[in-house]
């Protein structure tokens, strides 16, 4: 009786532990979608977090994020126009630009790289006295246009901290650009006046989005989007570019003094 | 204790472990074989494809925000006919459903036509949870411009036709995704104008500045939306 105790127990203890296996194999359903997923869920913790220095020097960097590259090719068009190549030679012309009024240009990609999104705002971010700008062209919009946006104000500033409230000297990486909404802002309106006298039927005033990219930029932060790779080809994305990278550059000497002036 | 118990227990015992070495890998194989979620997807989509009726549906003049027609930058509040339900959750869904299926042109679709509403949930606090198939983001223009048209159309349409709902989460498949089609933030909220609000613009709503902010609940007195100063054709 002993041993049929024994294999018993034995068979029960099998039993459990097979039925531990089974939870502990590898689940591939999606998560239940009705969940809302914390807002810095995805970043490691170490990451989630970024000593970002105050703006206290004059303006002096202008980090030119020439969109998309690598595997990302952005918006394409049935002509052929890729946006990730058509924004290079944007940034490549808009940096002699800039350069010529004593500003150092710093590019996030060179070529057909694809720097994360996280990686561009980094370059920023180890600057001071800086402002960056991401170039696109989108697939949709009234052609020969250019659109200028920055983040909006956040609707309940609870959803979206800045600050760590651990360490008050700390700005969250995920929430970088809070601190700088209403410069960039200002850059906006300087570069979207430009645009609007360069490029017909451009809106007057810029748009309020949540361009992915500028979330994670602890500087004033600009998206410029010009219309479109739908044209039937690219010569005139080509004309612009040289109009467009003249007004970008009046627009940062103009936003150069407000930035100058505010800051210390 | 009998032979033939000791060796039930033993054959018993020896599948036990058998089981033990070869499940993990069966269910792999069972999940290969059910195709994983495809199916799944496939499933939900087609019951959220079919048409929803509640008993509570009434039929009403509901304003729907697709592109403009003459401003295509921007989008355009338009009165159609629908059956809407009572409830908020039945409502959203039936509202969305249009939103996907009943454009009056291709060129005014906002929403890809291949994008299914998988899921659709209303939090007490007012936040409605849309959890729409890949095609969202892989067919939606990619672009600023079209990204943003895409989440104004869906939050201007729930909150001129809908009251509980305050902002807006999107989800991709159930998951949380970073962009919507590589540009769009998706990892927060969306702010959806209310029926109080739609006589004036949202300022803040990121989703706003390119569009109406005009949402009406009442089939009386739509209000046109004011056009963009962006006015020439696409392309
Ligand atoms: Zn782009």
């Amino acid at each position: 009786m002993i041993v049929c105790r024994r294999s018993i127990s034995t068979l029960l203890a099998l039993i459990v532990a097979s039925a531990l296996a089974l939870r502990a194999a590898p689940q591939s359903e999606p998560a239940p979608s009705g969940a809302v997923p914390a807002q810095t869920s995805q970043q490691p913790a170490q990451q989630a977090m970024q000593q970002i220095a105050a703006p206290r020097n004059a303006l002096a960097v202008v980090v030119l994020d020439p969109a998309h590259g690598g595997a990302d090719q952005g918006a394409r068009g049935s002509s052929g126009i890729v946006e990730s190549d058509v924004v290079l030679s944007f940034a490549r012309l808009l940096r002699i630009s800039l350069e010529a009024q004593g500003l150092r240009v710093i590019l996030t990609r060179q070529a057909n790289e694809g720097p994360s999104f996280d990686d561009r705002s980094k370059i920023a971010n180890a600057q001071r006295g800086v402002i960056f700008i991401t170039l696109h062209v989108s697939s949709t919009g009234p052609a020969g246009t250019v659109r200028v946006y920055s983040l909006p104000q956040p609707a309940a500033p609870a959803v979206t901290p800045a600050s760590n409230p651990a360490h008050p000297g700390l700005v969250l990486w995920d929430h970088a650009q809070q601190g700088f909404l209403d410069l960039s802002r200002k850059l906006a309106e300087l570069v979207q006046i430009q645009m609007a006298q360069r490029f017909r039927s451009s809106p007057e005033t810029p748009l309020a989005a949540a361009v992915r990219q500028l979330r994670t930029v602890a500087a004033p932060a600009v998206a410029i989007e010009v219309s479109s790779v739908s044209l039937p080809d690219r010569a005139p994305l080509d004309q612009m570019a040289p109009v467009l990278a003249d007004g970008v550059a009046r627009a940062v000497a103009a936003f150069r003094l407000v930035y100058e002036a505010g800051v210390k | 204790m009998s032979r033939a118990l000791k060796t039930t227990i033993v054959i018993l015992a020896v599948l036990v472990v058998f089981g033990l070495i070869t499940l993990p890998s069966l269910r792999r194989a069972i999940q290969r074989i059910s195709g994983s979620s495809r199916p799944e997807e496939q499933a939900r989509r087609e019951v959220m494809q079919i048409p929803i009726s509640t008993p509570t549906d009434v039929k009403v003049t509901a304003q729907m925000y697709w592109l403009s027609a003459a401003s295509p930058a921007s989008l355009e509040a338009t009165p159609i006919e629908l059956p809407l339900s009572a409830d908020p959750v039945e409502r959203s869904k039936q509202l969305l459903l249009a939103l996907i299926d009943n454009a009056p042109a291709p060129e005014r679709r906002t929403l890809p036509p291949d994008t299914t509403l998988l899921a659709f949930y209303i939090q007490p606090d007012g936040t409605a949870i849309a959890d729409f198939s890949d095609a969202l983001q892989q067919e939606t223009p990619s672009g600023i411009l079209s990204e943003q048209m895409a989440v104004d159309s869906i939050a201007q349409t729930l909150g001129a036709n809908v009251n509980a709902i305050r902002q807006l989460k999107i989800l991709i498949h159930g998951q949380e995704a970073e962009t919507l089609a590589g540009h769009l933030d998706l990892s927060g909220l969306f702010p959806v104008p209310s029926a109080a609000q739609a006589a004036t613009p949202v300022s803040q709503a990121p989703t706003t500045p390119t569009t109406t902010g005009a949402g009406q609940t009442k089939p009386a007195g739509p209000a046109p939306a004011p056009p963009t100063p962006a006015k020439k054709a696409p392309n």
